[in-house]
C-alpha cells in the first residue's frame, strides 16, 4: 500500500485528542527527565510505565516514545547550562554548548539545539517513514566486520581534527581505549584492569561517569581558576526578539544539521551503536568539514547544532531495529519493546503488515511529538538561561552537587562517586596541559564496540584481517577512513609547500 | 423485630467475615514489602530472551498491580553474567534485588574464578523451563539435519555457529553437536541472543541454537528454517519440526528462566518475591506468552528450587568437563 496513505491513516490515529494530550504530557514530562542529570529516559520511562495502563495500548506506546523524544531534547539544557551532560546522548554538546553559555550566549546556544533537535527530528522521520522496510535490510547487512569499519571511520574524524596537536588527540584517544578495556571481556568473561579485585570496576567504567567528571567537576575547577581575579560576566537576558534574532542567525549551521541528520539516523539506526556515538561522529563530522575548525570546542554554534541534530535524528533510527528486528537499540527502545510485548504486539518483520494501525499511529506521532518538543523547548528558554543569573560561587557549589547526584544515581555506587573526583582533577590537568577531552571520551564510548566488533569479525573470518577491507560496506568505509586521517596531512603539507606560515584567521590566544 | 434479627446476623456475619478475612491479608502486607523501586537484574544482553521475559514481567507486575513499587530491569551481561552475579554478592543482604537467571547461573561460576558459589543465592521461584532450537537462514535451503551436517563437514571447520557468550547455554550446546557428529564450528559469541538471531538473518553467521523467542518473528516472516529441536517432545509452536532424539541423537537441553535474590536475602523479603511471582505464574498474560514462545510453564520454589540448581550445577560441572577435555 502507498506509504503516504498509511501515514495519513496513522495520523489519523495519532491525532486523536487523548493520543495528542498524551504527546503532550509525555513530552514535556520527557523534556524535564532529560535535564536532570542522573535521571536519565531510562529512569524515566521505568517509573512512568505504570501510567500507561490507563489507556489503550497504541497511546501508551506513543507516550513512552514521545518522553523518549522529549529527553533527547532536554539532554542538552544542562549540557549548555550548566556543562554537566544531562544523558550519555548529550556529552558532545557541552563541548562548545558550555563555552557558548560562558560567553553569555547561553541562550544562542539552547536555541541552536531546539532548532538542531527539530531539523534532525523532522528529517529523521521523514526518512524512518519514506524507508523504513527498506532500510531494515541495511541493518542486517551490517555485521561485525561493518560495525568495526564504522567505529573506525568515527575515530578518523576525531583524529582528523585540524588545528589540534594530532599527537596529542592520539594519546587521549589510547588512554580512552585503556579505561574502555577495564571490567570484563565479553569474549572469555574474565576481569581485566579491575585493580586487584575492586568489584566496582567489574561493570567497566560507565562512559557517563567519566563526562560528568571530566566536563562537570573539571570545568568548574578549570573555571574558578579562571575566574577568580576577573569578574564574571552575566548572562544576558533573553526576549522574544532574541529568540527570532537566534533562530535566523543559525543560517550558517545547514550543513551541520544535515549531515547531523542523516548521519545520526543511519547510525542510530545499527543495532549496536545508538545515539551517543552517532552525536559524537556528527560532531567530529561537522568539525572536520567546517570552515573554522579552529572555533570549535571554544564556543561554535555548529558544534552544539551537529550532535543535537545527529541524537534527535538517532532517537528514530534506533526505533527502526526495534520494530522490524525485534532488537532495542537503547536502554530506553528496549523498555519500549517490553511494553510492546506486553500488550502482545510483536516486534518483528511482519509488525508492519500485521499491525499497520499501530506502527503508523506511533510513526505519525513523532511528527506531532517533535513539533510540541521544539514549541514547549523554546518557550521555556527564557526561563532557563534566567536560572544562570545567578552568582558564580552558587552555581559552582550547585553544579558539583548535581554532578555527584548524577554520577551515583545510575548505578547507586560510591565506587562512582569517588571515580568522578578522580576524572575531575585528571580532567582539570588534562585541560591546562592543552590536551582535547572529547576525543577520549569518544574511546571510552567506542572503544568496547570496537574491540567486540573486531574480535567477532577476527574470528568468523578464522583471524583474516582482510576480511575488513573484502566486504563491499566495510571496505568503503575503511578507504573513506583512510583518506580522512591522511586529509589533514596532505592539507598541511600543502601548507607548508605553498611557503609562509599564514595562519588561517586571527587566532585567539584563550 | 424478625427482619432486624436478620439484619444483624447479617452484619455479624459480615463483620466475622471481615475479621477473618482481615488478619491474613494484614499480616502479609505487614510482614514485608518493598519501599523503593526493585531492582530486576539481567543476566544477559539486551533483546535475548532472559532480558524479554524481565521486561514483560516487569509490565505485567505493574499492570495486575502486584507489587507496590515498580521492577526496574538492569542488564548487566558482561562477562556471561559473571557480572550479574557479582554484583548480587557484593550487595548481600539487599532486599531490592532480583536478579533473572538463565543457565549461566551455574557455568559462569564454574568456568571463571569470580568468588560466587550459587548455593548462597535465595531462591525465588523458577518460571519456566526454555528449549532450544538449530536455527539457519532460510535463503541457505537447508531443511533436514542430514543437509545441515553435510553442510558442516563440507566447510571444513569455517562453518559459523553464532551464539551467546563463550561457555555459555548456547556454546554448550555447539559443543554437543560437534561431538555427537564429529564436526567442528567456528564459534562466534555475540551479546545476547536477539543480535544472534539479527546476524543469522543478515547471513552473518550460517546457523544458530536461538531459543524459539528469539527466532519466533523470523520464522513467521520466512526468514529462518528451524531443523531440529533439542527436547524431549516436539514443540506444539512448531508441529513440523523434528526433536533430535527422533532423529536418533540423545541431544537434549533446555535453559531455566528463574529469580533468585541476592545471598542473606531477609526471609520476609524472600517470602514477599515468592509470593508475587507465584501470582505472577497465574496471569493470564504470562500463560499466553509462554504458549506463543513455546516456554515451558513449571513454578519451582523454595527448598526444591535450591536442590534443582545445585543438582544442575553438578550437571553442568560433569558437562563442562566433558566438552573441554574433549578438546575444540
Amino acid at each position: 500500500m502507498d506509504v503516504l496513505t498509511l501515514l495519513a491513516e496513522g495520523f489519523v490515529v495519532s491525532l486523536s485528542p487523548l493520543n495528542l494530550a498524551v504527546v503532550i504530557v509525555g513530552v514535556t514530562v520527557g523534556l524535564f527527565i532529560g535535564a536532570m542529570p542522573g535521571l536519565g529516559s531510562v529512569n524515566g520511562v521505568a517509573i512512568l510505565l505504570p501510567m500507561t495502563f490507563l489507556v489503550p495500548p497504541a497511546s501508551a506506546i506513543i507516550f513512552l516514545a514521545a518522553i523518549y523524544y522529549g529527553a533527547m531534547y532536554g539532554g542538552a539544557i544542562s549540557s549548555i547550562l550548566l556543562g554537566i551532560p544531562g544523558a550519555s546522548t548529550a556529552v558532545a554538546t557541552t563541548f562548545d554548548g558550555r563555552p557558548l553559555a560562558q560567553k553569555g550566549k547561553a541562550g544562542l546556544a539552547l536555541i541552536a539545539a531546539a532548532a538542531g533537535s527539530f531539523v534532525g527530528g523532522t528529517i529523521s522521520v521523514i526518512l524512518f517513514t519514506l524507508f523504513a522496510v527498506p532500510l531494515a535490510d541495511v541493518a542486517l547487512a551490517f555485521g561485525p566486520a561493518e560495525e568495526f569499519a564504522l567505529v573506525l571511520l568515527a575515530f578518523t574524524t576525531f583524529v582528523a581534527l585540524g588545528g589540534d596537536d594530532v599527537l596529542k588527540t592520539i594519546i587521549t584517544i589510547v588512554l580512552g581505549l585503556v579505561l574502555s578495556t577495564v571490567g570484563l571481556d565479553l569474549i572469555s568473561g574474565q576481569p581485566r584492569l579491575i585493580f586487584g579485585d575492586l568489584p566496582g570496576f567489574y561493570s567497566g567504567i560507565s562512559f557517563l561517569v567519566l563526562a560528568i567528571g571530566i566536563y562537570g567537576v573539571g570545568e568548574i575547577l578549570w573555571t574558578i581558576e579562571q575566574t577568580r581575579h576577573k569578574p564574571h560576566v552575566t548572562p544576558a537576558r533573553i526576549g522574544v526578539r532574541d529568540l527570532l534574532a537566534g533562530l535566523r542567525s543559525l543560517g550558517g549551521s545547514v550543513k551541520a544539521m544535515l549531515s547531523g541528520s542523516f548521519l545520526g539516523y543511519f547510525v542510530g539506526m545499527l543495532p549496536a551503536a545508538g545515539a551517543t556515538p552517532a552525536s559524537l561522529m556528527a560532531y567530529g563530522v561537522a568539525k572536520t568539514t567546517s570552515k573554522h575548525p579552529e572555533e570549535f570546542g571554544k564556543g561554535a554554534v555548529e558544534g552544539v547544532v551537529a550532535p543535537e541534530t545527529a541524537n534527535n535524528a538517532a532517537s528514530t533510527g534506533s526505533l527502526l531495529p526495534m520494530l522490524t528486528l525485534g532488537i532495542p537499540g537503547s536502554p530506553t527502545t528496549a523498555l519500549l519493546l517490553g511494553g510492546m510485548v506486553m500488550w502482545g504486539l510483536m516486534p518483528g518483520p511482519m509488525l508492519f503488515l500485521e499491525e499497520p494501525e499501530f506502527v503508523w499511529g506511533l510513526i505519525s506521532s513523532l511528527y506531532t511529538a517533535n513539533f510540541f518538543a521544539v514549541a514547549i523547548n523554546l518557550a521555556l528558554i527564557p526561563l532557563f538561561v534566567w536560572s544562570l543569573r545567578m552568582p558564580l560561587h552558587v552555581l559552582c557549589a550547585m553544579v558539583i552537587v548535581l554532578c555527584i547526584v548524577g554520577g551515583y544515581a545510575p548505578d547507586q555506587r560510591m565506587h562512582d562517586v569517588w571515580l568522578i573526583a578522580v576524572f575531575g582533577i585528571a580532567g582539570y590537568l588534562l585541560r591546562k596541559l592543552d590536551y582535547p577531552l572529547a576525543p577520549l571520551v569518544l574511546a571510552l564510548v567506542l572503544g568496547p564496540l570496537m574491540e567486540k566488533s573486531m574480535r567477532q569479525a577476527l574470528i568468523s573470518a578464522q583471524g583474516d584481517p582482510m576480511t575488513f577491507i573484502e566486504r563491499p560496506i566495510s571496505g568503503t568505509f575503511v578507504a573513506i577512513a583512510v583518506v580522512l586521517f591522511l586529509l589533514p596531512l596532505v592539507r598541511r603539507l600543502r601548507r607548508r609547500l605553498a611557503g609562509s606560515g599564514t595562519p588561517a584567521s586571527g587566532r585567539t590566544s584563550a | 423485630m424478625f427482619r432486624t434479627a436478620l439484619k444483624t446476623a447479617a452484619v455479624a456475619a459480615g463483620v466475622t467475615a471481615a475479621l477473618s478475612l482481615v488478619p491474613t491479608t494484614a499480616v502479609q502486607a505487614a510482614d514485608w514489602q518493598p519501599n523503593k523501586p526493585v531492582e530486576m537484574v539481567i543476566m544477559a544482553g539486551q533483546g535475548g530472551g532472559a532480558d524479554r521475559l524481565a521486561r514483560l514481567f516487569q509490565s505485567i507486575i505493574e499492570k495486575n498491580d502486584l507489587s507496590n513499587m515498580p521492577f526496574l530491569p538492569v542488564n548487566k551481561g558482561g562477562g556471561s553474567g559473571a557480572e550479574a552475579l557479582r554484583y548480587m554478592k557484593d550487595n548481600a543482604g539487599d532486599a531490592h534485588k532480583v536478579m533473572a537467571t538463565l543457565n549461566s547461573y551455574y557455568t559462569t561460576p564454574i568456568r571463571t574464578d569470580i568468588g560466587v558459589d550459587i548455593a548462597n543465592y535465595t531462591p525465588l521461584a523458577r518460571m519456566a523451563v526454555d528449549t532450544f532450537v538449530l536455527w539457519v537462514n532460510a535463503d541457505s535451503g537447508i531443511t533436514t539435519l542430514e543437509e545441515f551436517v553435510e553442510a558442516v563437514k563440507a566447510a571444513g571447520g569455517e562453518w559459523k555457529m553464532g551464539g551467546t557468550g563463550t561457555g555459555q547455554e548456547d556454546s554448550l550446546v555447539t559443543a554437543m553437536l560437534e561431538q555427537e557428529f564429529g564436526i567442528t564450528f567456528t564459534y562466534v559469541p555475540f551479546s545476547g541472543g536477539g543480535t544472534v538471531a539479527k546476524n543469522l538473518i543478515g547471513n552473518h553467521i550460517d546457523s544458530t541454537v536461538n531459543n524459539p523467542s528469539e527466532q519466533m518473528a523470523f520464522f513467521k516472516a520466512g526468514k529462518s528454517t528451524p531443523i531440529a529441536a533439542f527436547t524431549e517432545d516436539r514443540l506444539q509452536v512448531f508441529p513440523d519440526v523434528p526433536t533430535m532424539r527422533e532423529l536418533g541423537h540423545d541431544l537434549v537441553y533446555t535453559m531455566q528462566r528463574s529469580f533468585v535474590g541476592a545471598p542473606d536475602m531477609p526471609d520476609a523479603a524472600q517470602a514477599y518475591y515468592v509470593d508475587l511471582f507465584t501470582k505472577l505464574a497465574a496471569t493470564e498474560e504470562w500463560q499466553t506468552y509462554a504458549a506463543e514462545q513455546a516456554l515451558l510453564t513449571d513454578l519451582l520454589t523454595g527448598q526444591a528450587l535450591q536442590d534443582y540448581f545445585l543438582a544442575e550445577r553438578e550437571k553442568h560441572a560433569k558437562l563442562l568437563e566433558a566438552l573441554e577435555g574433549g578438546g575444540s
